[in-house]
C-alpha cells in the first residue's frame, strides 16, 4: 500500500480558536514527512473528517521556512482534492504535491494552513443579555492521517483564559489560554481521539450571510465599489429582555456578546465613502485615513446581539490609476476579491465587475476556483448595457482577500459615446424648439380666430416697418441738425446745402415707402385699433419734418446773409421750441405703439 | 417687470435688440431664474440631512409608488394591503388618490427611457419641488391672464418662495398636496383662460386639469362613485349644476317663444314645479338616508369648534386646528397686508378673471382661518392677488418717475424757455414732492419685498426643512447632534422580528412602520375606521391585565411607543395620550377622561391620577425609567420632556417584555409574551 510508505516525523498542530476570529478556526499544521518506503514519492495526502471538510473554507500548504529566516514570499505548494482508492469514505482527502520527489529516507517539512468556518458551536444556544457566551470546539487530539505518525502534538489557543471545560487526556497541559495535548509518539494511521473544549468567547460572531460587491469601472477616472451586506450575529441567540438601561450602564457586562461596530480597511485614497441601508443614511460611522490605508469604522443602527440581523450598504470610490493597468493591448483590473471588513466570515460572496459599455474579450484570473458568469447592467446613458462579470464563492474567509484580475478590451473612443449622446440630445431639443417656434401647427387654417391672428401678425409686421421708417426719418433730422452745428463751427455753407439735398432725397424716398404700408393698415380691419395712433404718428412726423426744414433754411439763410450767430438763434428760437415739443410727442407715440 | 435697471437695459441695447425682444428676454430669464429658485430653495433638507422621505403620510405614498413601479398599474389598482389595519386590511387601490403615484412613476419611466438610471426614491423626493417649479410657471400665466405680465412675474416670484406653499412642497415631502396645488392652479388658470377666450380647447384642458387635480387630491370618479348625488357636501355643487341647466333651458325657451307674456307664465310654472320637486326629492333623500348628512370634517369647516366637541380623531391632528394669527403671519408675511391692497386693485378693474380670483381668494382665506392645513389652498390666491397689488403699485410709481424725468430733461435742454410751461409742469408744481415720494415709496416696496425674501428663506430653512424622522439638536458645544431613533427602531423591526409580526402603536406611526419596518400594523394614518383606533386607544389607556386581553384579541406581537423623556422630545406618546383617552372613550365609555386627570390637570408626577400611573401607556413609556439618570443634578426618573420626576418609578410588566429600546429611548418596543400556561408547556416539551 502506497500510502503507508510515508510517515510523519514531527507534527505540531496549533489551533487558533482564535485571537481575533470569531466563527472561524484556523488550523495550522507543521508537518515533516519522511519517505519510509522504497519508491520515490511526490504526493502527500491530507485527510479531514466529513464535519471539518464541510466547513473548510481555505487550505494552503507552504514549504516550511526555518525560524529566524527572512520572510520572503513563499510559493504555495499545489493542493488538489484527491479521491484515493481503498480509503474510508467518511474522510475527504487533499493531495499536496511536493516540489521534488522524496527518495527513501529523505524528509521534507511543510506547513499546512486550513481555515474552517462555523466550527464553533455556542452552548447554551440561547443566552440572556447578562450571560456570557460559551462555545464548544471539537476536534481530535491525534492527527487523523492515512500515514503512521511518529511524533505529534496539538495545542489549542483560545482567546481568553476562561475555560469552562476541556477533555483531559494523558499529556494534557494548560498554559493560560493555551491547551496542549501531546506529544504523542508512534501513532498508527487513522488514529483518532476526540476532544472538546468549551470556553468563553465574546468576540464578534459577525457573519455575512450574503455579500454582493459591485465594482464599477469608469474610464473617466473612478472605480466605484458598492458592497451590500446582510449580516447576522452568528453566536448564541439572545433571549428574554433587551434592556437599554443595562446596556447603557455597563455595555461590557450586560451585552458582552454583542458587537457594536465593524472596521473596514479600505484602500488608500478611497473617497466619497457612504454608509446607508434600505431606509436611508446611517449617521454612525467614522472615517480615518492616511497614505497607507483608509479606515472606516461603522456602527450598525443597533448593537448586534446574538441572532440579530442587519443589512447595509457601503460604497466608496477609488482612483482608477491605482487599480487599472494595461498589458499586451489589454486592460486589466487588479483589485482585492473579498470584503475590506476585518474579522468577517462570508457565507456567500458575489463579486460583480461592471465594465464600461463597449468592453469585449473579457476574462478573469483568480487564484482559487470561483463560479463565474456574465450579465449586463443598464446604468446612466447606456444603450445596450454594460457587461458584468459575476464571480460567486461560498465560505469566504479573510485569507481569500487576494488580488484577482479582470482582462478586457476597451477602445478609448467609446469613452466619448456618452458625452456625445448628451450633446446630441440637447442639440435635438433645441432644434425641436426652433422648429416649434417657426412651424405653424394650427389645425384649422380657415377658422376666424386663426385668420384674425394671422392678420394681426401681419399688421404688427407692418407697424414694425412703419416704426423703422419713422426712426430713420428721425435720424435724418438728427443729421440735418448735425450739419447745422458743423455750419456754425466751420461756416461751410456748401457742405450744409449738400447735406440738405441728401436728406431731402432720403426723406422723399422714405415717405414713398411709407405710403403702401399706410394703405395696407387702412384696409386691414384688425389694424383699426392702432390706426389712429399710427396716422397721428405719421402726421406729427411730417410736421416735424417741415419744421426742421424751415429751421434749416432759416439758419442757412442767416449764414448766407452773414448775420450774427445771436441773431440767427433769436430767429429760430421759437421754431426750436416747437421742434422739441413735437419731437417729444413723436417719441411718446413711438413708445406707445411699441407697447401694443 | 415694469422696472428695469438702467444698466441692464444699456447692456441689452448693446445687443441691438428691439424693445419687444429685450422685454421677452428679460421675462424669460426671470422666469427661468424663478423656476430654478423655486426648486433649489426646497432642497435645504436634502443638503442638511439626506435625500429621504419626510413625515408620515409621504411614507405611505412612497410605499405605494414602490408597489406601482414593481407590480404595474393593474396590480396596484387591485391591491389589497394585508399589512395595515390588521385584521381588517385595506383596499388600497380603491381608497387612495393615485394621481401622485402615477405622476411619480411616469416621471421615473421617462427618466429611465432617457437613460438616466435613477432610483424611484429620488424621483419621489424631488417630485414636490419639481411641481412647485411648475406652479411658478402657471402662476405667471395666471397672473398674466388676470392682470398683466408684470403681475404674472411678481406672482411667480412670490409663490416660488411663499412659506405657506413651501411647507408642503420641500424635497422629501412626497404628498398629494405637492402635485395638487399645481393641478389646482393649472385648472383655475385654464378655466379663466377658457372663459376669457371662449375657446373649446381651453375648456377641454380645464376639464382634464380638473380630472388630474381630483385624482391627486380627492375623489376621482372611481373613488367618488355616487357621492355627488348622495352626500350632503356635494348638494350645493349639484344645485349649481342644475341651476345652469335650468337657466339655459329657459333661455332657449325664451328664444323659442317670442311672446313675453307667455314666457312669464311658463317661467312661473316651471320654477315653482322645479323648486317643489327638488325640495321634495331632497327631503325624501334626507329622510330615507339616501342622501347622507354632512360629515364631521365638513361641519368643522363651517364651525371650527365642532370637531373638538364631537370628533376627537379630527381634532387630535394638529393640522386640523383653527389657524392662529401668528401662523398666518409666519406663512404669508407681507402678503397678508398686500392681499387687501390687491383686492382693491381687483375691484377697481372688475372682469371675469378678477372676480374669479377675488372669490377664490376670499373663500380660501376663510377656510385657511378654520384649519391650519388649508393655508396651503389659500396661498396661490394670496400670492396672485398680492402680486397684482405689488405690480400695479410699482408700475404706477415708475410711470410717475419716468414721465417726470422726461419733463426735467426737456426743461434742461430748453434752457431759457422755462416760462412756457406745459400742463405737466403745472402738475409738478402742484405736488412738489411727488417725485421724491414716489422714490421713497419704491424703496419702501423693495425693502418690504426683500424682507419677504429673507423671511421666506429663514422659515424654509428653520421650520419647514426638517424631515421629522431624524431629529436634530444642538449639543453642549454647539455641534449638531442627530437623533436617528425612529429609523433605528423601524430597522430593528424589519430585521429582527418575524415576517408576519403585528405591531401595535398609536396610528401616527402606522405608515412609517409599514414602509420602513415592513411589518403589519393595527392602525395607521389613514384613520378610516374610528372603532379600530379607539380599540388601540382603549388598550393603551387600560391597566395591563385588561389591555392584554385586547392585545391578544388583536393578535399583536409587539407594542411600540414613542417616548421623549430622555431627550426632551415633546411630541411623544405621553403628550398625545389624552387624545388616545378621548378617542378610546368616544367609542368605549369605560374609558373616562377625568380618571386620568387631577383637578382637570394632566400630570405624570407623584400627584398624577392613579389610573394614569398604572395604565399601559404609562408603564410602557416609563418602564425602568425610574433608575435612569437623565440630567445632572436631578433625581433618577426625571422626565425631561415634561420637566418632572415621574410618579411611578417601580413599573413592573407582567405580560409584556422590553424587546428593544433605541439609543436615546425615543422608541421603545415591547414583545407580547405568550400566555403563561402555554409558555410553561412549551418549555416542558422542548427544554
Amino acid at each position: 500500500m502506497k500510502s503507508f510508505r510515508f510517515c510523519f516525523l514531527m507534527l505540531t498542530i496549533a489551533i487558533l480558536a482564535s485571537p481575533a476570529l470569531s466563527d472561524l478556526v484556523l488550523s495550522k499544521v507543521d508537518r515533516r514527512v519522511e519517505n519510509a518506503g522504497p519508491e520515490k514519492e511526490s504526493l502527500v495526502l491530507l485527510a479531514f473528517p466529513e464535519q471539518q471538510a464541510k466547513n473548510m473554507a481555505y487550505l494552503m500548504a507552504t514549504p516550511h521556512e526555518g525560524k529566524g529566516k527572512v520572510k520572503n514570499p513563499v510559493v504555495a505548494l499545489p493542493v488538489e482534492a484527491a479521491n484515493p482508492k481503498d480509503m474510508p469514505a467518511a474522510l475527504t482527502f487533499y493531495s499536496v504535491s511536493l516540489p521534488k520527489g522524496l527518495a527513501e529516507g529523505d524528509s521534507f517539512t511543510f506547513d499546512v494552513l486550513a481555515v474552517f468556518t462555523h466550527a464553533l458551536r455556542p452552548i447554551p444556544e440561547q443566552i440572556t443579555q447578562a450571560d456570557i457566551q460559551l462555545v464548544l470546539y471539537q476536534d481530535s487530539a491525534h492527527y487523523l492521517s492515512p500515514y503512521a505518525v511518529k511524533v505529534q502534538s496539538l495545542s489549542v489557543k483560545l482567546p481568553d483564559s476562561r475555560i469552562e471545560s476541556y477533555t483531559k487526556l494523558e499529556n494534557t497541559k494548560i498554559h493560560g489560554s493555551e491547551i496542549k495535548y501531546g506529544p504523542y509518539e508512534n501513532l498508527p494511521s487513522f488514529s483518532y481521539s476526540p476532544i472538546a473544549v468549551h470556553f468563553e468567547s465574546n468576540l464578534p460572531f459577525a457573519v455575512a450571510q450574503e455579500l454582493v460587491r459591485e465594482i464599477e469601472i469608469s474610464h473617466w477616472g473612478n472605480v466605484q465599489v458598492t458592497e451590500h451586506y446582510k449580516l447576522i450575529h452568528g453566536g448564541a441567540q439572545s433571549k428574554g429582555e433587551f434592556s437599554r438601561l443595562d446596556f447603557l450602564a455597563r455595555p461590557n457586562v450586560r451585552g458582552a456578546s454583542a458587537f457594536r461596530y465593524l472596521v473596514a480597511n479600505l484602500p488608500p485614497r478611497a473617497h466619497s465613502v457612504y454608509y446607508r441601508d434600505e431606509i436611508g443614511n446611517i449617521s454612525t460611522s467614522h472615517l480615518r485615513g492616511d497614505s497607507k490605508k483608509t479606515e472606516l469604522l461603522i456602527e450598525p443602527r443597533y448593537p448586534m446581539f446574538g441572532g440579530w440581523r442587519t443589512a447595509f450598504t457601503i460604497g466608496y470610490g477609488l482612483p482608477l490609476q491605482d487599480f487599472l493597468y494595461e498589458s499586451d493591448g489589454k486592460r486589466f483590473l487588479n483589485i482585492t476579491f473579498s470584503s475590506p471588513m476585518v474579522e468577517l466570515v462570508i457565507d456567500a460572496l458575489i463579486v460583480k465587475v461592471v465594465l464600461p459599455e463597449g468592453s469585449s474579450d473579457i476574462s478573469v484570473a483568480a487564484s482559487f476556483p470561483v463560479e463565474q458568469w456574465q450579465e449586463t447592467k443598464i446604468s446612466h446613458l447606456d444603450i445596450d448595457g454594460r457587461p458584468v462579470v459575476v464571480l460567486k464563492k461560498t465560505n469566504v474567509v479573510p485569507q481569500h482577500n487576494q488580488f484577482f484580475q479582470v482582462y478586457y478590451h476597451f477602445s478609448q473612443l467609446s469613452m466619448l459615446r456618452e458625452p456625445l449622446m448628451l450633446i446630441s440630445g440637447f442639440f435635438f431639443f433645441f432644434v425641436a424648439c426652433i422648429v416649434y417656434m417657426h412651424a405653424d401647427i394650427s389645425i384649422s387654417k380657415s377658422s376666424a380666430s386663426y385668420l384674425a391672428k394671422q392678420q394681426w401678425e401681419e399688421v404688427q409686421a407692418v407697424i414694425q416697418q412703419v416704426q423703422n421708417i419713422i426712426s430713420r426719418c428721425l435720424t435724418t433730422h438728427d443729421n440735418l441738425e448735425a450739419s447745422l452745428r458743423d455750419l456754425s463751427r466751420t461756416g461751410n455753407i456748401q457742405a450744409c446745402k449738400a447735406a440738405r439735398k441728401a436728406a431731402d432725397g432720403l426723406l422723399k424716398e422714405l415717405s414713398k415707402e411709407l405710403k403702401p404700408l399706410l394703405t395696407f393698415l387702412q384696409s386691414s380691419p384688425s389694424a383699426a385699433q392702432v390706426l389712429p395712433k399710427v396716422e397721428e404718428l405719421v402726421a406729427k412726423e411730417r410736421e416735424l419734418q417741415e419744421k426742421v426744414m424751415v429751421k434749416h433754411s432759416t439758419v442757412v439763410d442767416g449764414y448766407e446773409k452773414k448775420l450774427g450767430a445771436r441773431d440767427i438763434e433769436n430767429r429760430v428760437a421759437l421754431q426750436q421750441q416747437k421742434l422739441t415739443a413735437l419731437r417729444q410727442e413723436v417719441d411718446d407715440l413711438l413708445e406707445f405703439i411699441d407697447e401694443i | 417687470m415694469a422696472t428695469m435697471p438702467a444698466s441692464a437695459s444699456d447692456l441689452l441695447k448693446s445687443f441691438k435688440l428691439k424693445t419687444k425682444q429685450q422685454e421677452l428676454l428679460i421675462r424669460v430669464s426671470i422666469l427661468c431664474l424663478v423656476y430654478i429658485l423655486a426648486f433649489i430653495t426646497r432642497l435645504f433638507s436634502v443638503l442638511r440631512y439626506e435625500s429621504m422621505i419626510h413625515e408620515f403620510d409621504p411614507y405611505f405614498n412612497y410605499r405605494t409608488t414602490l408597489y406601482l413601479t414593481e407590480n404595474g398599474f393593474y396590480d396596484f389598482w387591485n391591491w389589497f394591503d394585508y399589512e395595515s389595519w390588521y385584521p381588517l386590511g385595506r383596499i388600497v387601490g380603491g381608497t387612495l388618490y393615485p394621481g401622485l403615484m402615477v405622476t411619480a412613476v411616469l416621471i421615473y419611466r421617462i427618466l429611465r427611457f432617457l437613460r438616466f438610471a435613477v432610483h424611484i426614491r429620488e424621483v419621489c423626493v424631488l417630485t414636490a419641488p419639481f411641481f412647485a417649479s411648475n406652479t411658478t410657471l402657471v402662476a405667471y400665466f395666471f397672473g398674466k391672464e388676470i392682470w398683466d405680465s408684470g403681475a404674472g412675474l411678481v406672482a411667480a416670484i412670490l409663490i416660488a418662495i411663499c412659506p405657506g406653499y413651501i411647507s408642503r412642497s420641500v424635497a422629501g415631502s412626497y404628498d398629494n398636496e405637492g402635485v395638487a396645488i399645481f393641478a389646482l392652479l393649472f385648472t383655475f388658470y385654464v378655466f379663466v383662460k377658457a372663459v376669457n377666450t371662449g375657446s373649446l380647447a381651453w375648456s377641454l384642458a380645464s376639464a382634464f386639469g380638473y380630472f388630474y387635480m381630483v385624482s391627486a387630491w380627492g375623489g376621482y370618479i372611481r373613488f367618488v362613485g355616487f357621492q355627488h348625488v348622495q352626500s350632503g357636501e356635494h348638494m350645493a355643487a349639484m344645485g349649481v349644476f342644475f341651476l345652469m341647466q335650468v337657466f339655459y333651458f329657459l333661455d332657449w325657451v325664451k328664444h323659442m317663444l317670442s311672446d313675453t307674456k307667455l314666457f312669464q307664465a311658463f317661467l312661473r310654472i316651471t320654477v315653482t314645479c322645479a323648486v317643489a320637486v327638488g325640495g321634495i326629492a331632497l327631503g325624501l333623500g334626507m329622510v330615507s338616508g339616501y342622501i347622507s348628512p354632512w360629515t364631521g370634517r365638513f361641519y368643522s369647516l363651517l364651525d371650527p369648534t365642532y370637531a373638538k366637541d364631537h370628533i376627537p380623531i379630527i381634532a387630535s391632528v394638529s393640522e386640523h386646528q383653527p389657524t392662529a394669527w401668528s401662523s398666518f403671519m409666519f406663512d404669508f408675511h407681507i402678503l397678508l397686508f398686500l392681499f387687501p391692497a390687491g383686492l382693491y386693485f381687483c375691484f377697481k378693474r372688475l372682469s371675469d378673471a378678477t372676480i374669479f380670483i377675488v372669490m377664490y381668494g376670499l373663500t380660501s382665506m376663510y377656510f385657511a382661518g378654520v384649519m391650519v392645513r388649508l393655508i396651503l389652498v389659500a396661498t396661490p390666491a394670496v400670492c396672485l392677488i398680492s402680486a397684482i397689488a405689488v405690480s400695479a403699485t410699482v408700475k404706477n410709481l415708475t410711470v410717475l418717475l419716468r414721465s417726470k424725468n422726461k419733463v426735467v430733461q426737456t426743461g434742461s435742454t430748453k434752457g431759457s424757455g422755462g416760462s412756457k410751461s406745459s400742463s405737466k409742469a403745472l402738475l409738478d408744481q402742484s405736488q412738489p414732492f411727488q417725485k421724491n415720494g414716489a422714490i421713497a415709496l419704491l424703496f419702501g416696496a423693495f425693502y418690504l419685498l426683500s424682507r419677504y425674501a429673507t423671511h421666506c428663506t429663514w422659515v424654509t430653512s428653520e421650520a419647514y426643512s426638517s424631515p421629522s424622522i431624524v431629529l436634530a439638536a444642538r449639543g453642549a458645544h454647539g455641534n449638531r447632534v442627530i437623533f436617528d431613533d425612529y429609523r433605528e427602531a423601524y430597522f430593528w423591526l424589519r430585521q429582527n422580528t418575524p415576517q408576519d409580526a403585528k405591531v401595535m402603536s398609536w396610528w401616527d406611526y402606522g405608515y412609517q412602520i409599514t414602509a420602513m419596518g415592513n411589518r403589519t400594523v393595527i392602525v395607521d394614518n389613514n384613520t378610516w375606521n374610528n372603532t379600530h383606533i379607539a380599540t388601540v386607544g382603549r388598550a393603551m389607556s387600560s391597566y395591563e391585565d385588561e389591555a392584554i386581553e385586547i392585545i391578544r384579541s388583536l393578535d399583536v406581537d409587539y407594542v411600540l411607543v414613542v417616548f421623549g423623556g430622555v431627550t426632551g422630545y415633546s411630541s411623544d406618546d405621553i403628550n398625545k395620550f389624552l387624545w388616545m383617552v378621548r378617542i378610546g372613550g368616544g367609542v368605549f365609555p369605560v374609558i373616562k377622561e377625568p380618571d386620568y386627570l387631577v383637578n382637570g390637570e394632566y400630570r405624570v408626577d407623584k400627584g398624577a391620577a392613579p389610573k394614569m400611573l398604572n395604565c399601559l401607556m404609562y408603564k410602557l413609556c416609563y418602564y425602568r425609567f425610574g433608575e435612569m439618570l437623565t440630567e445632572y443634578g436631578k433625581p433618577p426618573g426625571y422626565d425631561r420632556a415634561r420637566g418632572v420626576e415621574i410618579g411611578n418609578k417601580d413599573v413592573k410588566l407582567e405580560h409584556l417584555e422590553e424587546a428593544f429600546t433605541t439609543s436615546n429611548w425615543i422608541v421603545r418596543i415591547y414583545r407580547v409574551k405568550p400566555p403563561n400556561n402555554r409558555w410553561w408547556l412549551n418549555r416542558y416539551k422542548f427544554g
